[in-house]
């Protein structure tokens, strides 16, 4: 965990100072909010329309930081370094992981008011919270899975085309469970707040199973 | 002398292939604790790639590779720590400060930050340690590359060409660092093959990955050095 730190810090660092990847995600997010608002020619969205939206969103946004996650450490050498210190490999897992974690916070703590501001129909006040709750568990799925990708097209001379190749795929079924557990809050009726409970246990089932084989194989990975 | 001494690499029979091409074919050889390899050849002879392996960072395709009694890459978790690579690239990221970077392989090798500004002094640079490495000359980054190679202190050092980009006051400087009177094992390569045989105590000579010569510097004529390099 120490080490997970110290990498976590320098890539935070890192991003502090060149602000290459979260300008980016959220550039892009907000550029697609304006197409669908004038593509789609509302005003406003709603339901699992909006639930829509926001998710395909979210994903391509998040695409652009999962590409950019290994970037640093084959072009300067940190795989290399960091190989080469006696330290625990999962860690660099860990740290990646938490790093995405937190750009697609950071993303969505613009994004979601945009949201709001371009598309969104129904108020948010109300069901903030089990927005966040589908939110986190949505982010830890893109992180995970991001970070096994990211390692592996990385690799590859065409990384920036094998990161969605591979990625948009595996994120399927947690697409459909961010989406379907986010729909039923974007409904004008909706008054509870609470999101349903099938689709967040398929969301964390699946954040679970990923976390777990990313830990199993990530040494692998990181070997010539 | 070296002989008696325990060995702190030995390789059998190591080979690695990239695709079709040979780097490196039947190499054995025994490097004694405290001694200095120098690896001769001309480029693409295996050199770096040999190093890259002593370093765990590259697997060898056949044969055996032992640092300090260990089998590599198998046990490379027991060896990692104990060596330090100073690589044709530097190893440091560029948007981070020269210092920034070195707590960093502080941090990751479990040193003492003070250990940070006593490497720096030594290279003499820490009044450009706080700015960022893209901004630095070659000649400074290499000297910063040397800090972190030996920031953990390693007991044997792989050294590919280890003076590039440094002049003659810069090579003096990081002498201490990674030279003899540093006391380690090292393996050195260098674009001055005579520079790298004057201070070895063993000479492998490769040529397209195989061994042209293994032995003492002494049997190293120039003829030898001629054919190798022709």
């Amino acid at each position: 965990m120490r080490t997970a730190l110290v990498v976590l810090r320098k890539d935070l660092r890192m991003e502090m100072r060149t602000w290459e990847t979260v300008p980016a995600m959220v550039l892009l997010a907000l550029v697609t909010f304006v197409i669908f608002h004038f593509g789609l020619n509302r005003d406003t969205i709603a339901g699992q329309e909006a639930a829509g939206v926001l998710t395909a969103t979210l994903l391509f946004a998040a695409m652009l930081g999962v590409n950019r996650l290994f970037v640093a450490e084959r072009e300067q050498g940190g795989f290399d370094a960091f190989l080469l210190a006696p330290v625990d490999r999962s860690a660099m897992l860990v740290a990646k992981a938490a790093g995405l974690f937190i750009f697609l916070t950071a993303l969505e703590v613009i994004a979601i008011p945009a949201f709001k501001l371009f598309l969104l129909g129904p108020s948010l006040g109300p069901v903030l919270p089990g927005l966040i709750l589908i939110l986190v568990l949505a982010n830890v799925g893109l992180a995970v899975i991001g970070t096994l990708v990211s390692a592996i097209a990385v690799h590859t001379r065409a990384r920036d085309l094998i990161g969605p190749v591979i990625g948009l795929p595996l994120l399927i079924p947690a697409l459909i469970a961010t989406a379907r557990a986010a729909g039923p809050l974007f409904n004008a009726g909706h008054v509870s707040g609470a999101p349903p409970g099938k689709w967040l246990a398929i969301l964390a089932l699946y954040d679970l199973v990923f976390a777990l084989l990313a830990y199993a194989v990530f040494d692998f990975l990181l070997e010539d | 002398m070296l002989a008696a001494m325990p060995p702190a690499i030995e390789l059998r029979g190591l080979a690695r292939y990239f695709g079709e091409r040979t780097a490196l074919h039947d190499v054995s050889l025994q490097v004694p604790d405290g001694a200095t390899l120098a690896v001769l050849g001309r480029n693409g002879a295996g050199k770096s790639t040999l190093l890259r392996i002593l370093a765990a960072l590259l697997r060898p395709h056949a044969g055996e590779v032992l640092v300090f009694g260990e089998s590599l890459p198998r046990r490379a978790f027991a060896v990692r720590g104990r060596l330090g690579l100073l690589a044709h690239e530097p190893l440091l990221y560029r948007e981070l400060t020269g210092r920034e970077n070195l707590e960093y392989h502080a941090a990751l090798h479990r040193v003492d930050r003070g250990r940070v500004d006593e490497v720096l002094a030594a290279v003499q640079m820490e009044r450009r340690a706080d700015e960022p490495v893209r901004l630095l000359s070659r000649g400074m980054i290499q000297r910063l590359a040397v800090c972190r190679a030996v920031l953990h202190d390693p007991a044997l050092l792989l050294l590919d060409e280890p003076r590039a980009n440094l002049d003659p006051a810069a090579s003096a400087l990081v002498e201490p660092l990674i030279g003899r009177p540093a006391g380690r094992t090292r393996v050195l390569t260098s674009h001055d093959p005579r520079a790298a045989l004057a201070e070895a105590d063993l000479v492998l000579a490769l040529k397209d990955g195989r061994v042209a010569y293994a032995g003492e510097p002494a049997g190293f004529d120039d003829a030898r050095l001629q054919e190798l390099y022709a």
